[in-house]
């Protein structure tokens, strides 16, 4: 190998849901300050497997940030200390020689831990399935250009739409709260005039099922959008709070 | 030549523009109260699976959708940076269906089926609209207007994008329209489900064996109709801009149950990735094509210059694209302008601690933009500083989530080094061979989307990938199934009692026990690592028949030890990723000898297709059209055994030429 | 389910009536802080008691405090009920976690700031509000609160439960003034500005007014 950093990892591993799960310390040596986190961590699997022992499970897919699928809580903090940043784009040059480094799986009830550092996030399609989408069929719509739209929307809605739905926000809320993730995409579509016909009833949907799962309430200390890899706006929240209150006042679903 | 008899096309006749709405008007339907009891199955959820996935509930099917990620919205469709075309001539610069047919045929070096290249430029408008109505955020002009940017390989604007995220926004807009059937119980989602085979009766395809990847339990599924959306098989060079979870199982299995693989050896090398910065590399992040709208590509002009890259004056750099291209310059397709990099860094000219690496700079388009600002606010004395900062806002505004990713990986600051880029395996043309409905040769049996060889010839054009996976999903399969399946009303549910699924279900259980009963000493990770070895060094940018020939044997040798050195840790009755893994590498080897076999039939150069022995004087690609203008059907016979089936290509509609960008 | 207490009870539900009745009770405190700051005449109490007779019968004040009781309890109740289902929302803890690098301690505390703010009351309203209703109740007459005043704050041990009342209302205030706004949907580019400026001086006047009464009294400022 070409690095030459030595770490102490503090692994949390747990062999199913049901089981109960514990902490394993590993030493790793020769880890280079170019790998990602979760190629330090394919090093230590490689090592975990000549040494007859099971390397450690963990959600991954993309590599490049945009996937979600990665997900782990690194000395205290999802996707560990940088801001912006999803744990398969942080890199080893974050850490120091000698570092321990802890990581758990994202704790939430509505997030079963699966294996390891894998955990459930089904919760998250379920909340998309009760709303988080314009009832348009394949074939129904008009020419694009027919729909002008003001691009400071556009833009925010992208910015709203540009959640990777990876469950930091869960993870980092004392609360286990999902309400930036719910937020993001209640946002995106209120502010377009295509997501006008649905408004109301996506945001009591939405609402509701994510209670259903048994997220937290919010408590606004803001921590999600601190350690949002795509750094989406609390701004969202405070719209969700206005579309659900809205809604469920003046909704004339009873 | 003559198109094997094992292939049938199924080209409706007439002439070319009215061929798909004609065909479309003509196609047998099946009635609402029969398509209730009709199941599909539909493996892969990126745009292609989940828009069809979506779309075929809508129309009344009863659908089931597998994906091996955690969620469907996670399938790698997702990365997709820089846009999607549509042949909408918004911009008034000259585009249309047919333009778009064109360039894409000529992009793929003539090797694609005009019929299907033409339907997809047909539906290219419709993609767009429907994304919009779904609520997908394209990039708008202060008018309100959707926005366009130009990609390689075209001369006219008609790329639609959102921010560097295109494939993120059109995924996740086509994920809510699943998530919706999947809310209204039309369609099941079957989540971390791998499927391991599928299941033919009477020559039918019948259903999948599909594994939980969380409990380990095997399922049997049936279905009138089973549609791979599976994506490309990139993962077989090891490095690739593709996901990690990429693989080629459900194609290669349905290949071994008879499908005939497309174009094996046809397989993109983007021209701007992040270079590869050691041995712990696990996969390779791409810049997006549309850097190459504003970025400069150059290398020195002198070898082994090692002063860093904004120190060098502009007289000592070589834009060789630019100067080897003129007329398409640094947005020469991508074949081109990888093999160009190559052959600069092969001769000396490399830049970086590897010498695998060329520039791609930023500084005049800062300079530029800079420019553009100070006129926009009617400055006229401004300072350079003032300049360099307005351009490096503009420069942020377009591609600042690629520029932020560069930095995080490479620790290098892109707004003020030139970026250091080098190729890398991103796409694969080729793919499960298809008809005009998506059929595959096994009847019942479709493929969509990267899945199949069909649309790019041998060379995508950026912007395309996405909107083949949309056309397909969104509005070709939803009619031309219909041709299979008005005739399947009678055929009743299908039962996984029936012989062949017990069948295939025990074959896929031995697989799985003969992996973890080897207990070898090597790691599913480093068989891997050197097939990837194997095939970027012989059947990557540039191959001869020398290297194939090795190759072919060397592969031969890998699958052996493989297969009897592996080591597959823990069990398969709980979640096991090195068993997924395992199971994957084990079907990248069959299919990378496959590819070598291919790539050596195959004497000529063509799009991503380059063989040595076939070049210019010049260095460019030979393509030899009186023997190669066909497409290589390969049929599984057995172990290292294939026999070629070709479909011959028939251009009525557009005049064949060497291809030029000078 | 009526539509009603459905809403009320959903996560945001709940939210928004701890914004509304935090938002009240805040107005409350404004009156409570004018009335009680009317010591500062250090006039024997003559304009305070004037207006504590005022609060205490006048009928319309009278009706209005059944509404901040209610106001309390409900504030109270539903932050109990909040505090329950956040935790049951991870059963699991981190056995790490680094929550300074995302978010202030006092917004991350405002269950435990709201308990010590609930002691607080219980000790405050026994020192003058209950024994002065319960006395009215029984006997029509008010009793004399300047007079208590002077000499409950002659004891510095409750001068300083006082003060560290006073300290966990800042901390409470100061995330819950803003808090409010943003459960309420509140948060405009334009107006957030404001909203924090003046959350932030409220939680920083209102208590420092209040904890000069016991003090200013203990130290003889005010006699």
């Amino acid at each position: 190998m070409e690095g030459n950093m030595r770490l102490s990892l503090k692994v949390w591993r747990q062999s199913n849901t049901d089981a109960a799960g514990g902490f394993e310390d590993y030493k790793l040596d020769n880890v280079s300050p170019d790998m990602s986190f979760l190629e330090m961590f394919d090093v230590l699997n490689e090592q975990l497997i000549e040494e007859g022992k099971e390397p450690v499970a963990f959600d991954h897919d993309c590599r490049e940030g945009i996937c979600g699928m990665c997900s782990m809580y690194i000395n205290g903090r999802p996707h560990g200390p940088l801001r912006g940043v999803t744990t398969c784009q942080l890199h080893m040059r974050s850490f120091k020689d000698g570092d321990t480094i802890v990581v758990e799986p994202w704790r939430a009830q509505a997030f079963p831990v699966i294996k390891d550092l894998v955990v459930d996030r089904d919760a998250f399609d379920r909340v998309i399935s009760a709303g988080g989408f314009v009832s348009v069929n394949t074939g129904n719509a008009q020419d694009a250009n027919s729909l002008p739209i003001a691009k400071e929307a556009a833009d925010d809605a992208f910015a709203a739409a540009a959640c990777i739905g990876c469950g930091a926000c869960v993870a980092a809320c004392k609360n286990a709260s999902a309400m930036l993730f719910v937020s993001a995409k209640i946002s995106q579509l209120a502010l377009l005039p295509q997501g006008q016909a649905e408004r109301s009833i996506r945001a009591e949907k939405m609402v509701a099922q994510m209670d259903a799962e048994g997220f937290g309430a919010c408590t606004n200390t803001g921590a999600c959008s601190a350690e949002c890899p795509k750094e989406i706006s609390l701004e969202n929240i405070a719209r969700m709070n206005r579309e659900y209150i809205g809604a469920k006042f003046s909704s004339s679903a009873v | 030549m003559a198109t094997s008899s094992r292939l049938d096309a199924r080209i409706p006749q007439g002439p070319l523009e009215s061929k798909w709405s004609k065909y479309r008007s003509s196609v047998p339907l099946v009635n609402p109260a029969n398509k209730r009891n009709l199941e599909i199955i539909v493996v892969g959820t990126g745009l292609a699976g989940a828009s069809a996935a979506a779309t075929l509930a809508e129309l009344g099917y009863k659908v089931k959708a597998f994906c091996f990620q955690d969620s469907p919205r996670r399938a790698h469709s997702i990365a997709a940076q820089g846009g999607i075309n549509a042949a909408k001539n918004y911009q008034n610069d000259g585009d249309s269906v047919y333009r778009l047919f064109y360039d894409t045929i000529k992009g793929g070096d003539y090797r694609a089926r005009e019929a299907n290249v033409h339907r997809l430029a047909e539906v290219s408008g419709n993609i767009i609209d429907q994304c919009v109505a779904a609520g997908v955020p394209f990039a708008r002009e202060y008018g309100g207007l959707l926005s366009n940017r130009s990609f390689g390989g075209t001369q006219v604007q008609r790329t639609f994008y959102a921010a560097g995220q295109t494939g993120q926004q059109l995924l996740l807009g086509a994920y809510s329209g699943l998530q919706r059937q999947v809310g209204m119980g039309t369609v099941k989602m079957y989540n971390r489900h791998e499927m391991l085979d599928v299941v033919n009766i009477d020559g039918k395809c019948r259903g999948i064996i599909a594994r939980n990847l969380i409990t380990g339990e095997i399922e049997r599924h049936g279905g009138h109709a089973v549609l791979l959306c599976t994506g490309g098989y990139g993962n077989v060079f090891y490095l690739s801009t593709n996901a990690m979870g990429s693989n080629v199982t459900a194609a290669w299995k349905a290949h071994k149950r008879g499908a005939f693989f497309g174009n094996p050896c046809f397989t993109q090398i983007h021209p701007t990735c992040i270079p590869v910065s050691g041995e712990h590399q696990s996969k390779l992040t791409l810049m997006s094509e549309s850097l190459r709208n504003d970025g400069r590509i150059w290398v020195p002009k002198k070898k082994d210059d090692n002063r860093p890259g904004n120190e060098i004056p502009e007289g000592e750099r070589d834009y060789y694209l630019e100067r080897r291209y003129p007329a398409f310059g640094n947005l020469v397709p991508r074949d081109i302008a990888s093999r160009a990099a190559k052959e600069r860094c092969d001769a000396g000219y490399g830049v970086g601690t590897s010498k695998l690496a060329v520039y791609l700079d930023f500084a005049a388009a800062v300079e530029r933009y800079g420019r553009g600002e100070a006129n926009k606010n009617n400055i006229h004395n401004a300072s350079d500083a003032d300049i360099t900062a307005w351009g490096k806002a503009v420069v942020k505004e377009k591609y600042g989530n690629l520029f932020d990713m560069y930095k995080q990986i490479t620790g290098e600051d892109p707004y003020e080094v030139p970026m250091r880029i080098y190729p890398a395996v991103h796409y694969t043309m080729g793919g499960l061979w298809v008809d005009y409905n998506l059929m595959t040769t096994v009847p019942g049996l479709y493929s969509l989307g990267e899945a199949n060889f069909s649309d790019h010839g041998a060379n995508r054009l950026g912007a395309s990938a996405l909107m083949q996976g949309l056309a397909d999903g969104y509005f070709v399969i939803p009619y031309t199934i219909g041709n299979y399946l008005a005739s399947e009303i009678r055929t009743g549910k299908i039962s996984t009692d029936h012989e062949a699924f017990v069948k295939a279900e025990a074959e896929v259980k031995e697989r799985i026990d003969t992996l973890l009963r080897i207990q070898g000493k090597t790691s599913p990770e480093l068989f891997h690592r050197r097939l990837g070895k194997i095939m970027w060094e012989k059947c990557g940018m540039a191959r001869n028949a020398q290297g194939l020939k090795e190759a072919i044997e060397e592969i031969r040798q890998l699958r052996k030890d493989f297969w009897s050195d592996v080591k597959v840790m823990g069990t398969a009755n709980y979640f096991n990723p090195e068993l997924d893994k395992a199971n994957r590498v084990a079907d990248f080897i069959e299919l990378g000898e496959l590819m070598c076999i291919d790539a050596l039939d195959r004497n000529e150069s063509c799009g991503g297709h380059f063989r040595e022995e076939y070049q210019t004087e010049e260095g460019e690609a030979l393509r030899d059209d009186e023997n190669y203008m066909y497409v290589s059907a390969w049929e599984h016979k057995g172990p290292e055994n294939w026999e070629l089936h070709k479909e011959e290509l028939i251009y009525e509609n557009i005049k064949i030429a060497q291809r030029s960008y000078k | 389910m009526s539509w009603f207490s459905q809403t009320l009870t959903s996560s945001i539900g709940k939210k928004l009536l701890m914004a509304l009745t935090g938002l009240f009770l805040i107005s409350f405190l404004v009156i409570h802080a004018t009335i009680n700051a009317m010591i500062f005449y250090n006039d024997g109490g003559e304009t305070f008691s004037h207006w504590g007779h005022f609060m205490g019968t006048n009928p319309i004040i009278r009706t209005l405090e059944i509404g901040l009781v209610a106001g309390f309890l409900i504030h109270i109740i539903d932050g109990l009920m909040l505090w329950k289902s956040n935790r049951d929302a991870r059963p699991v803890k981190y056995a790490v976690n680094n929550a300074a690098a995302n978010s202030t301690w006092y917004s991350r505390s405002m269950g435990l700031l709201g308990t010590l703010l609930l002691i607080f009351l219980v000790i405050h309203t026994s020192h003058f509000w209950i024994p002065n209703r319960s006395n009215q109740f029984a006997t029509g007459e008010e009793l004399n609160l300047y007079q208590m005043m002077l000499e409950t704050f002659q004891n510095p041990v409750v001068v300083l439960i006082y003060v560290l009342g006073c300290v966990s209302l800042f901390w409470h205030l100061l995330h819950g003034f803003k808090s409010a706004f943003q459960s309420l949907g509140l948060n405009h580019v334009k107006y957030n500005g404001a909203i924090s400026f003046v959350g932030t001086a409220f939680s920083i006047i209102v208590p420092i007014l209040f904890a000069l009464m016991p003090i200013s009294i203990y130290l003889g400022w005010v006699k």
